[in-house]
C-alpha cells in the first residue's frame, strides 16, 4: 500500500473539513458571534487552501483563497457573519467540493458568480458594521487546578482558542513542577503566561476559560493599548517549544485506516470464529487436556478480537445526522417553511457500512417529513402552533437493536385519506377496520402514494416502499405512528452489525437453520393436543392470546419422521408473532453472516446462511418473511369467523 | 460474451467433465479448484438445479447441478463424483458456484482449427448453452456457455428471458 495516492488523502481530507465547514456555517446561523464556529470556518478554509495549493489542486486553492479572506474578517470582527454571508459561503463549499469532486464540472463562471456574491455580501455590511476596536494588548497569568487534565480539560486547546483572538506569546510557567520523587504525572503542574494582542474585549478572553474558572487562577490585565509586541530571545524559544506540542499531542489519538481495511479484518475475524468453532467441536471430543486449553484460549481470543473489530467499525451516528442538517435548511428554504431540526443521541454508534447505507432511506424519511409533515407557517399559526415546525432525529440502542425515530410535529397522517387510497388499490377489504399501525404499513406498499399534487421533494408515488425495501435490506424493521394534528413518528429498528449475529440453532428434519435471536420471544413445546389439530388452521394459545404457527417441516417439504416431541420457537417482527415448530432446539450460535447468490435470490424464507462448527452450511431463517406468513393464516382465521 | 472470431482464433484450454456419460468441456479460466464431495446443504423451496449450498474454504457457495439444466435424469453419483467450483459473471457480478460432475477427465487444450460454431439442429442439449463444438479424441465435446447458463437459471427464477447471446452469430 505504499503506492497510496495522495491526491485520495487529500480529497478524502477536503471531504472532512468541508462537512465541519458546512456544520459551523449552519451553528453560525443561530449564533452569528460564535467565534468558536467562527474558527472553525476559518480553519477548514485555511486547510483546504493549504493543502489544496500542496497536492496540486489549483484552481481550489485560488477560489478558496477568497471565501478564506472573508472569513478571516469575520474572524477580525470586520463583518458579522450575516445569514447572506452563510448562504454564499455554503454556495461556496458547493462549489469547492464540486472543484475537488469533478473539476470537470465545475464552471469558472460559477465560482466568479460566487464571489461577486461574496464581495456583495460583505460590502452590503460594511457600513452598519462597528469599527472594530483597536487592537489591546493583555497579560494574563493562569493557572489550572491539579486535576484539570484528569476532569477532561486539556490546556493546549485553551492555548489556542487564545491563539485564535489574536497574536499571542506563551510562556511556560514551570517554577510550581515539584521534584520528581513528589511528581503526579497526571497532575497539571505548570502555569502559563500569556501576552495576547487583540481588537477583542476583556469577555472573550474570560470566555475561553468558560469551563474552568470557578477553581483556576486567572490574572487578565492590560499591558498596553497598542500591540507592540515584546520579544526577548529567551521568550521566543520557549514560545516554539510550545507551540510545536499540540499538533503532536493532537495526532497521537486515532489514525486514519482505509474503509476496505476494516471490511477485510471483518471478514477474517468471520473465518476466525468460524474456524474456532470446528476447533471447539474437535477438542470437545478429545481427551487431550492441553488441546482442550489451548481451544479454549482461542475461543476467548477470537470472541475478544470480534467484539474489538467490531467496535472499530462502529461511527456516531452524528456523522450520518449532520448531513441532515443542510437538506433541511434547503428544503425548508425551498417549500417556505419554517423547520427546526433537533438531533440527539448522536452519540449512537453503529456499524460503519449500516450507517452509509442508512443515508438513503433517512434522506427520504426526512424530505417526507418536511414536505407532507410541517405545515406552512401561515397553516401553523391557524392550527394553534409555533410558526416554526419541529422535526426530531433521536438514535438509541435497545439491546441489540439501535432504534433511530424521525419524527415531526406537523400535521400527521391522513388516516381518512389512506383508507380510501388503500380501498382504491384492493389493498384493504372496503369496510375493513384496520388497526392504526396495520393502516401505516400499507403506506410502505410499492406504488402507494397519497400526495396528490407532485411537488419537486416527494410525492411521485416512490417514497416509502423504497425506504421499506432498504430497512428490510439491513433486516430492519419500521413502525409508523401518528396523531392527526400532532405529527407522525417513525421508528427504524436496526440490528447492531451486518456481519455476526447471536443466533439459536435448530433443526427441522435433517436440515439445521438459525434463527436471528433478536426476533425470538420464547421456546415453548407443542402440546400433544395442539399437535393432534389440523393442519390448515394451526394456532397455539400462549397466555390468553392466539399465536399462528408453522411446521417447518411442512413448509420445507421435509420426508424424515418428526421427532415425538415438537418444538415452538416463537419469533416476532414488528406486533406480529408467529410461532415456528421445529424437531429441535440445538442450541445459541454465533452466527457470521453469509448472503445467498443470486442464484437463491427468488427464495424468500432464508435472509442468509452460516458456516456450523462441524463445517457444514446451516440457512438462515427470514422471521419478516415467516411472520408475514404467519399472519396471512391469522387474516383467514378471522375471515372465517 | 465469447465473440466468433476470438473462439476461431485462438485454441481454448479446457477441463473435461462427465455427466451421465457424456463429456462437456467448460473454460478453464472459469474453473477455481475441483473438490471431492462435501456435505450439501439442501436450500428448501430453491429451483431443483441449484438447491444445494456447500462450505468451499469458508464460502457459502450454490451448488447447481448441469444434469437437471439438460434435463438428464437425476442418478445416483459413483464414486469419481467430484464438485468443480467455477467463477461465472451473472448479471455483472462475479459468482462462485459449485457444479456437481459424475467424472472429472482431464485439463486440455482444443486446437483452434478443431472448434466449429455450434449446429442449430441436432444437438441433443439447447444450443444456446454451448459455446461452440471442440474435437478431443477423434469425438466431438460442447464447450458449455456457463455464463450464459446460469445467467438463465437465475433469470428463470425471476421469471425473465434474456436476449440471445450465441457465439456463431
Amino acid at each position: 500500500m505504499s503506492g497510496t495516492d495522495p491526491t485520495l488523502i487529500y480529497r478524502q481530507e477536503a471531504a472532512e473539513l468541508l462537512e465541519q465547514l458546512e456544520q459551523a456555517l449552519l451553528d453560525l446561523e443561530h449564533a452569528p458571534g460564535d467565534a468558536d464556529l467562527i474558527n472553525t470556518a476559518f480553519r477548514a478554509l485555511h486547510t483546504i487552501k493549504g493543502s489544496g495549493a500542496m497536492f496540486g489542486f489549483d484552481a481550489v486553492a485560488a477560489f478558496t483563497h477568497h471565501v478564506e479572506t472573508a472569513f478571516d474578517r469575520v474572524r477580525k470582527g470586520e463583518v458579522a457573519a450575516s445569514t447572506s454571508l452563510i448562504a454564499v459561503t455554503l454556495a461556496a463549499k458547493d462549489h469547492i467540493r464540486r472543484q475537488i469532486e469533478q473539476p470537470d464540472s465545475a464552471s469558472e463562471a460559477e465560482g466568479a458568480a460566487i464571489l461577486d456574491g461574496l464581495q456583495a455580501a460583505l460590502v452590503a455590511q460594511s457600513d452598519s458594521t462597528p469599527v472594530p476596536a483597536a487592537a489591546v494588548t493583555w497579560r494574563l497569568r493562569f493557572r489550572l487546578p491539579l486535576d484539570a487534565v484528569a476532569m477532561g480539560t486539556n490546556p493546549l486547546l485553551l492555548l489556542d482558542e487564545l491563539r485564535a483572538l489574536g497574536p499571542c506569546i506563551v510562556v511556560a510557567d514551570t517554577s510550581a513542577i515539584p521534584p520528581i520523587e513528589g511528581l503526579d504525572p497526571t497532575a497539571c503542574h505548570v502555569g502559563w503566561e500569556v501576552t495576547l494582542t487583540t481588537g477583542q474585549p476583556r469577555s472573550a478572553i474570560e470566555q475561553v476559560f468558560l469551563f474552568v474558572l470557578d477553581d483556576m487562577q486567572l490574572d487578565l490585565e492590560q499591558v498596553a493599548g497598542h500591540a507592540s509586541e515584546p520579544r526577548p530571545a529567551a521568550v521566543a524559544a520557549a514560545v516554539a517549544s510550545v507551540r510545536a506540542e499540540p499538533s503532536s499531542a493532537r495526532t497521537t489519538g486515532s489514525i486514519r485506516v482505509p474503509a476496505e481495511r476494516l471490511d477485510d479484518l471483518m471478514d477474517q475475524v468471520g473465518e476466525l470464529v468460524i474456524a474456532q468453532s470446528r476447533l471447539k467441536q474437535i477438542a470437545g471430543a478429545s481427551r487431550d487436556i492441553q488441546v482442550k486449553a489451548i481451544s479454549e484460549d482461542i475461543e476467548r481470543l477470537a470472541l475478544e478480537l470480534r467484539d474489538t473489530t467490531m467496535g472499530a467499525r462502529l461511527v456516531p451516528i452524528g456523522q450520518l445526522f449532520g448531513r441532515f442538517r443542510r437538506l433541511v435548511h434547503d428544503l425548508s428554504r425551498e417549500l417556505g417553511k419554517e423547520v427546526a431540526l433537533v438531533l440527539s443521541g448522536e452519540d449512537t454508534e453503529l456499524d460503519k457500512t449500516l450507517i452509509e447505507r442508512l443515508a438513503d432511506p433517512m434522506i427520504h424519511l426526512i424530505r417526507n417529513a418536511v414536505d407532507h409533515g410541517v405545515e406552512l407557517p401561515g397553516q401553523r399559526e391557524t392550527a394553534g402552533k409555533p410558526r416554526q415546525g419541529r422535526i426530531a432525529l433521536a438514535a438509541s440502542h435497545l439491546g441489540h437493536e439501535v432504534l433511530i425515530t424521525i419524527s415531526d410535529d406537523g400535521a400527521g397522517l391522513d388516516r381518512a385519506r389512506i383508507q380510501q387510497r388503500a380501498e382504491e388499490q384492493g389493498l384493504l377489504v372496503p369496510g375493513a377496520k384496520p388497526t392504526d399501525s396495520e393502516l401505516f404499513q400499507l403506506i410502505m406498499q410499492p406504488g402507494f402514494s397519497t400526495a396528490s399534487e407532485v411537488t419537486s421533494v416527494s410525492g411521485r408515488g416512490v417514497g416509502m416502499d423504497v425506504v421499506r425495501r432498504a430497512i428490510d435490506s439491513l433486516r430492519g424493521n419500521i413502525d409508523i405512528a401518528s396523531q392527526p394534528g400532532q405529527g407522525s413518528q417513525i421508528t427504524l429498528r436496526l440490528p447492531l452489525t451486518l456481519a455476526i449475529i447471536d443466533g439459536l440453532l435448530v433443526r427441522v428434519g435433517d436440515g439445521r437453520y438459525v434463527i436471528p435471536l433478536s426476533a425470538i420471544e420464547e421456546c415453548v413445546e407443542l402440546s400433544a393436543n395442539e399437535d393432534g389439530r389440523s393442519r390448515g388452521h394451526s394456532f397455539l394459545n400462549i397466555r390468553g392470546s392466539l399465536v399462528p404457527f408453522i411446521r417447518l417441516r411442512e413448509a420445507f417439504d421435509t420426508r424424515t419422521q418428526p421427532d415425538p416431541f415438537q418444538k415452538v420457537v416463537i419469533v416476532s417482527s414488528g406486533e406480529q408473532r408467529v410461532g415456528l415448530v421445529v424437531d429441535q432446539v440445538i442450541g445459541d450460535h454465533q452466527t457470521v453472516i453469509k448472503s445467498l447468490s443470486k442464484l437463491h435470490a427468488d427464495v424468500a424464507a432464508f435472509s442468509g446462511a452460516t458456516i456450523l462448527g462441524d463445517g457444514t452450511v446451516a440457512l438462515i431463517l427470514e422471521v419478516a418473511h415467516l411472520v408475514e406468513q404467519g399472519k396471512q393464516h391469522d387474516d383467514t382465521r378471522q375471515a372465517a369467523e | 460474451m465469447t465473440n466468433m472470431t476470438s473462439v476461431n482464433d485462438r485454441s481454448l484450454v479446457v477441463l473435461i467433465l462427465e455427466l451421465q456419460g457424456e463429456s462437456f468441456a467448460i473454460e478453464t479460466r472459469h474453473v477455481h479448484e475441483i473438490l471431492d464431495p462435501v456435505p450439501i446443504t439442501a436450500v428448501p423451496g430453491a429451483d431443483h438445479a441449484v438447491d444445494g449450498l456447500i462450505n468451499v474454504r469458508g464460502r457459502v457457495v450454490p451448488l447447481a447441478d448441469l444434469r437437471l439444466i439438460f434435463g438428464m435424469p437425476p442418478e445416483d453419483e459413483g464414486r469419481d463424483a467430484r464438485i468443480v467450483v467455477i467463477e461465472v459473471e451473472i448479471d455483472g457480478d462475479a459468482t462462485t458456484i459449485g457444479i456437481r460432475a459424475d467424472k472429472v477427465n482431464e485439463v486440455t487444450e482444443l486446437a483452434a482449427s478443431s472448434l466449429e460454431s455450434t449446429p442449430r439442429i441436432g444437438l441433443r442439449w439447447e444450443p444456446e448453452f454451448i459455446t461452440c463444438i471442440g474435437k478431443r479424441n477423434g469425438t466431438f465435446v460442447a464447450v458449455l456457455d456457463m455464463g450464459r447458463i446460469f445467467s438463465r437459471l437465475v433469470n428463470r427464477t425471476q421469471g425473465i428471458t434474456p436476449a440471445s447471446t450465441s457465439c456463431a452469430a
